[in-house]
């Protein structure tokens, strides 16, 4: 359940970037993020496959639960990064305009 | 236990011949002036790579620490409280570990050879109005 929310969530970022006007919303960052976890989780989930087979795909309800609340949790963190970096490099100097602003 | 380690170790490899390379192509850009080569210079394809590595250890640390492996304290790492829980870890940083360096070695490899066929390729007249 994490490695598909996490997928959706890389999928959806690299839409966001291809689909961008120009580069100031930094959104590589946040898709080479998620598709590094992905591959990293993919791989994850071949070798726990390999060691229960079949019962990989039948997991109990508490474990679905708890994987998807982790995914969301990942996703979260991500855009955290993100936004946290946006604001930092500060690309289109709103931060800056903000804090100079005169009242 | 500890996989994220492999692909951190590598993103931090990486970023070091990333400013090696990204250096060695400013150097070679004002001895042989600008060229008007269309191509994604190494440093740029090195930073895929590093983002990648980085971006995937960082939020799989995250799981490690959901999971109660990866801790605040020393020796950070549970596992390494035992010898016999470290071995497991050590075993399991060989395996899954570097499958999943690997990995997004190969993917990185491939998406730097798309890149290529990319920007070689003729401009469309539909691409040519949107610029």
């Amino acid at each position: 359940m994490t490695l598909l929310i996490t997928v959706f969530a890389a999928v959806i970022a690299t839409v966001k970037w291809y689909t961008r006007k120009d580069d100031s919303m930094k959104l590589g960052i946040l898709l080479f993020m998620y598709w590094g976890a992905s591959l990293m989780w993919f791989v994850d989930a071949i070798f726990e496959y390999v060691e229960s087979g079949a019962a990989y795909f039948t997991p109990a309800i508490e474990d679905v639960l708890n994987d998807a609340f982790l995914g969301l949790c990942v996703v979260a963190l991500g855009l955290i990064i993100w936004v946290v970096r946006l604001l930092i490099t500060d690309p289109k100097g709103s931060v800056r305009a903000a804090l100079t602003k005169k009242n | 236990m500890a996989c994220f380690l492999v692909s951190a170790a590598e993103a931090a490899v990486v970023t070091a011949v990333e400013k090696k390379e990204a250096k060695r192509e400013m150097l070679h850009a004002s001895e042989h002036g600008h060229v008007e080569e269309v191509k994604v210079p190494f440093s740029r394809k090195l930073k895929w790579l590093k983002s990648l590595l980085l971006g995937g250890a960082v939020l799989l640390m995250f799981e490690h620490v959901w999971h109660g492996e990866v801790v605040a304290w020393f020796p950070f790492l549970t596992a390494m409280s035992n010898a016999e829980d470290a071995a497991e870890m050590f075993k399991e940083m060989g395996t899954v570990g570097v499958s999943m360096a690997l990995l997004i070695t190969v993917v990185w490899g491939v998406m730097c050879k798309v890149a290529d066929a990319i920007v070689k390729r003729p401009v469309s007249e539909a691409q040519k109005n949107e610029a």
